[in-house]
């Protein structure tokens, strides 16, 4: 059996969980105080994932950047190609938040939303 | 002069909350007075997420909380205006303020709330040796430089201070290609938040120096190297422990300051320990009329907390002005006090008689205490005790009081707050 002690990102609270495992299945986790913090650790040993917030370029509006997301967590070891595919889009004014910018992104089942109004 | 119920100092989250919960409570006539552009305030550039899980119950990034009141002011129809400078407040609530379009002109206002945030402790208060070259922000600037106008500060970044916006900028730098060397934080903790140690520094392998500092900054027109070296308890650098760090940005992260320039000058009493205005429990300052909220008040570490607070200011002077700025005070007053590793509270002063029924009372502690406890005392007896398993300078603590109770304690005088052992 394996231990992990990990800092949920949950919240600001950052609780220490502790996650123990044997091969891939998880047979307990402590520490948390929410059910967050339970599926964080769970998720985290085995298929860490991450929100990731950047900026766009936007084309004839009252701002030159506009801020977007990912509208849900995608794995960790895609982000850095996320953040080329982000770099590399421009959007057209308006644009309002929630507005998709990119449609599942390297195939996650995840969009990349606008946050910001921008007219 | 034209005249106003309510005049709002500041569009960010504060005034933003502060307007919309005064217009909820009945007032009609409110301005927001705004220096920049567009309201929103700080929230503008931090398009991180993580804001709203308390008020919202999910988690947003800057800009789409800014929004959800920005949305509310809109739909309030709460007059404001933007680029415009408030230059003077006068202890009889006259504004002054400035733009462009208007020159320089007065209000006259029933209630102020004042809302101006905060700002970043700049180089010339840090006493860094060395040179001035260009390539040194502070990172909120370097912030609003790449979330907002799209420019990178720069490729090879050194930040000094381990601060949320100091871990927040080092990921987001990283992201856009540069390669953050080192964080170097001068005490013995970092005073950001853990989770972003977590998924800002662990996530993409930054060192995080603790006890360490900047001694020496290279490069005359521009930054080309700074040298970290280890502090000792007296935060003094220990000789041998220099490393050399080649570089091309310097972002600071070293602490926040109240901007009370406007408060100081209107003769508003002050908290040497926030640097903010001493308030009672109805967030109103020494002056009749003049309320604090967020981040000129002290600071936060969770923009939640800035609304709820500016909503209770928003609503107390709402209530103010309906009493045709007659002061309702009761008689009994009582006095709010942090020690022993309690740092401050907010509010200073608690009038019993109006109080709400239940207060929070906001703190900080001095160090990190672990398995400690928060304790409240009514004069010499404690009547909350309550553990933590982490108590941190960087994470604002709070304890709730309840009105009954107070009632209760009729010859009470004092409430302290102090970290107990046991």
């Amino acid at each position: 059996m394996e231990r992990k002690d990990l800092t949920c990102i949950g919240c600001p609270m950052g609780c220490t969980v502790t996650v123990e495992f044997e091969g891939e299945e998880v047979l307990e986790v402590s520490g948390n105080t929410c059910a967050i913090g339970d599926q964080y650790a769970r998720n985290e040993v085995f298929h860490p994932e991450r929100t990731i917030t950047s900026t766009v370029t936007v084309d004839g509006g009252d701002k030159p950047r506009c801020s977007v997301k990912t509208a849900g967590n995608i794995p960790k070891d895609k982000i850095y190609e996320c953040m080329k595919l982000i770099d590399a889009t421009r959007v057209k004014a308006p644009v309002k938040i929630g507005d998709v910018v990119i449609k599942n992104v390297l195939g996650t089942g995840v969009d990349v939303v606008a946050t910001k109004n921008v007219s | 002069m034209t005249s106003y119920d309510i005049v709002i100092v500041g569009g960010g989250p504060a005034g933003l909350a502060a307007a919309v919960s005064a217009r909820k409570a009945g007032i009609d006539k409110i301005l927001i007075l705004e220096r920049d552009k567009e309201l929103g305030g700080i929230l503008n550039q931090c398009i991180h997420n993580g804001f709203g899980l308390h008020t919202f119950k999910e988690e947003l990034t800057g800009p789409e909380y800014a929004s959800r009141y920005i949305d509310q002011v809109l739909e309030e129809k709460i007059e404001y205006r933007l680029n415009t400078m408030v230059m003077d407040i006068s202890n009889d609530r006259v504004v002054t303020a400035m733009s462009k379009e208007e020159g320089m002109y007065q209000i006259k206002a029933g209630a102020v709330i004042l809302a101006m945030g905060c700002r970043e402790r700049p180089r010339g208060a840090l006493n860094i040796p060395g040179y001035r070259p260009a390539g040194i922000f502070s990172a909120g600037t370097a912030q609003r430089l790449v979330n907002m106008e799209g420019y990178m500060p720069g490729r090879e970044v050194v930040i000094l201070g381990s601060g949320d916006i100091g871990l927040i900028m080092a990921r987001r730098m990283t992201l856009e290609g540069a390669k953050v060397k080192v964080v170097a934080e001068l005490l013995p903790y970092s005073g950001g938040l853990k989770r972003n140690i977590v998924q800002c520094l662990d996530d993409y392998g930054i060192p995080l120096k603790l006890s360490h500092t900047v001694v020496d900054i290279e490069g005359k027109e521009h930054i080309t190297a700074v040298t970290i070296a280890q502090v000792d308890s007296n935060n003094l650098p220990i000789p041998g422990t220099e490393e050399r760090y080649t570089c091309d940005t310097l972002l600071l992260s070293c602490g926040l300051i109240p901007e009370n320039e406007l408060s100081n000058k209107a003769g508003v009493e002050m908290n040497p320990i926030t640097s903010g205005p001493r308030v009672d429990d109805s967030l109103e300052t020494n002056i009749p009329g003049v309320f604090a909220c967020g981040n000129v008040l002290h600071v936060h570490d969770l923009v939640d907390y800035v609304s709820e607070e500016a909503a209770l200011a928003g609503a107390n002077a709402a209530k103010y002005v309906k009493n045709g700025g007659k002061e309702e005070k009761g008689s009994h007053i009582v006095e709010v006090k942090a020690t022993d590793g309690a740092r401050y509270t907010v509010p200073s002063t608690i009038d019993v008689d109006n109080m709400e029924d239940l207060l929070t009372v906001r703190f900080r502690v001095g160090y990190v205490f672990k398995d400690a406890f928060v304790s409240v005392y009514f004069d010499d007896e404690r009547v909350q005790h309550l553990k933590k398993r982490i108590l941190a300078p960087g994470e604002m603590e709070q304890v709730i009081l309840q009105k009954a109770k107070l009632l209760e304690a009729k010859d009470l005088k004092t409430i302290t707050i102090k970290i107990e052992a046991e």
